[in-house]
């Protein structure tokens, strides 16, 4: 029975900035473990609405509410401590947000210092080195660890913080949109860094690119005015959408 | 007809320009005419003497007048008692003044914090001669004596609200998405704002503290009520102190002494330049 648990499901989960405006309207699904999910839908539809009600975001601003359910491995996130839950959910922001302070080193080690765990010299090394060779940075960086994080391209800053989100070891990776200020090139490494990093980590993704979606996903959601559309197998979703809407969008007549 | 009227619009507007340069210009003259002022006439008394020697006596200057000599002694008393006080007063004036800031930046809507906003903008319009009678009542009298700590006290309240604005409005125009990167790595509040903002904000921060050093440096009437003076080097802290403002005011009002405003006026005006030059080299080095 534990292994078909999904490590994430939404249940009726409804987030609203006002009373009157509901953003995201009664999403329900269910992520599978070691899958990459991509959210798909046109801009203001509550895409990154419902990523950031997942490691609870919106707790931030008192004056969103975020209702029904989000089960982490079985267990309700909205009743959970932000704190713990944030350490079990890693995030990737649309803009690469290296700490502009901290070294590369420290940046990867970050979770653990702003979490009050103390490592050791050993542990450090090791695991600035197991987390910067997964997302493939070690090779580019080993030699300056001790310059500034930012001073790093835009597609290594975000790698950087990938490594720093891997770094503790989260069950869910949310992303929002890791791409969307990059070039082309450097698009195309975090693509392959994410189809790999899924047998560790389980990934739920914001892409307005459709073209994304359909190269890195297994599992695609549509989501149109805070509707969860569609939601099945990428290529069931791209090939035969079930729903009007999800194929004015993929033929581009929407979005 | 239209010509004639772009001709005159173009005619008004460098009218315009040249006004606006004009007294743009005539902004400036009172600070260099100033700055000459206390150069030309504080330059032949700045020595190495000046700054290690205390006051001299009215008798002694008043012996070195008639002999046609320089007025021996300095302000030595004065510098180490305004380092003291103002060492004192930032000690306790960065922290609690960052972490009011910080507090500030972190709940503008909440009604407490509204308050506390309120009341250091008025903090910071209260005249310092105020400040400085509220602090004779708390401190000196009290303690009965005047004293560092009680002119430290009264530089501290001044210093409070120029801190605790800077660091609020430096956290303020950070990226959001610094403060929200540290959250999702499962920090919490205190220690993202310890290890990430305040950090990042750190060049900010800094030059505030360096403005509100340099605004408080010349303070003389708070200090009249709560540190009084003194005319030798003293590094006592619970007795009363000179600092250099208040030997200007002591200079000018004894016709023996009255040759030394000039050099005083200018260390100090020098070192409020410094500063202020300073904290802007640092905000533009932090902008890059």
């Amino acid at each position: 029975m534990e292994s078909v648990t999904p490590i994430l499901e939404f249940k009726k989960t409804c987030v609203s900035y006002t009373k009157q405006t509901m953003a995201v309207k009664y999403v329900s699904a269910a992520i599978e473990r070691n899958t990459i999910t991509a959210i798909m839908g046109p801009s203001g539809c509550g895409k990154s609405t419902l990523l950031r009600a997942v490691n609870l975001m919106h707790n931030l601003y008192p004056n969103i509410r975020v209702d029904g359910e989000i089960l982490l491995n079985g267990e309700n996130i909205l009743a959970m401590e932000p704190i713990d839950v944030r350490r079990r959910v890693g995030m990737v922001f649309q803009r690469p947000a290296p700490f502009p302070t901290m070294s590369i080193y420290d940046n990867v080690l970050s979770g653990f210092v702003l979490n009050g765990i103390k490592l050791s010299k050993v542990e450090k090394d090791a695991t600035v080195e197991r987390c910067l060779r997964s997302v493939a940075l070690w090779d580019e960086v080993k030699d300056v660890l001790n310059k500034k994080g930012t001073f790093l391209s835009g597609g290594q800053q975000q790698r950087l913080c990938i490594a720093r989100a891997l770094a503790m070891k989260p069950d869910v990776l949310l992303m929002d949109e890791p791409t969307s200020a990059l070039d082309p090139i450097a698009t195309k490494h975090i693509e392959e860094l994410l189809l790999e990093l899924q047998k560790e980590v389980t990934i739920l993704i914001v892409t307005h690119n459709m073209g994304q979606a359909k190269r890195i996903s297994s599992k695609s959601m549509f989501m149109y005015l805070g509707e969860l559309v569609e939601y099945g197998d990428t290529e069931t979703v791209f090939s035969k959408p079930s729903d009007e809407r999800t194929k004015a969008y993929l033929t581009g007549k929407m979005g | 007809m239209t010509k004639l009227k772009i001709k005159n619009r173009l005619a008004q507007d460098r009218l315009m320009l040249w006004s606006v340069c004009l007294f743009a210009a005539l902004t400036a003259v009172p600070l260099l005419a100033i700055l000459g002022e206390v150069l030309l006439r504080g330059y032949d008394q700045l020595s190495w003497s000046f700054f290690t020697e205390p006051t001299p006596t009215a008798y002694k200057a008043m012996k070195a007048i008639e002999a046609g000599a320089p007025i021996p002694g300095g302000i030595a008393n004065g510098i180490i008692g305004t380092m003291i006080m103002l060492g004192m007063a930032v000690v306790v004036a960065v922290p609690s003044g960052i972490l009011c800031g910080a507090y500030l930046a972190e709940n503008p809507k909440n009604r407490f914090a509204q308050v506390v906003s309120y009341l250091t903008d008025l903090l910071q319009g209260t005249p310092s001669v105020i400040i400085g009678i509220i602090t004779y009542i708390w401190v000196v009298v009290p303690m009965k004596g005047y004293s560092a700590i009680a002119g430290s006290v009264a530089l501290c309240i001044m210093m409070l609200p120029l801190i605790i604005r800077s660091t609020e409005e430096t956290l303020k125009i950070l990226p959001a998405s610094l403060k929200e990167a540290g959250l999702a790595l499962g920090g919490n509040k205190a220690r993202v704002m310890m290890k990430v903002q305040l950090p990042a904000a750190f060049g900010g921060i800094f030059t505030g503290v360096l403005l509100a050093i340099s605004r408080v440096i010349g303070e003389t009437a708070p200090l009249m009520f709560t540190a009084l003076g003194c005319s030798f080097i003293r590094f006592a802290v619970d007795k009363p102190i000179s600092a250099v403002p208040l030997l200007i005011w002591e200079f000018f009002n004894d016709p023996n002494l009255q040759e030394l405003i000039w050099g005083a006026s200018l260390f100090l005006l020098l070192f409020v330049l410094t500063l202020n030059l300073l904290s802007k080299y640092l905000a533009k080095k932090w902008n890059q």
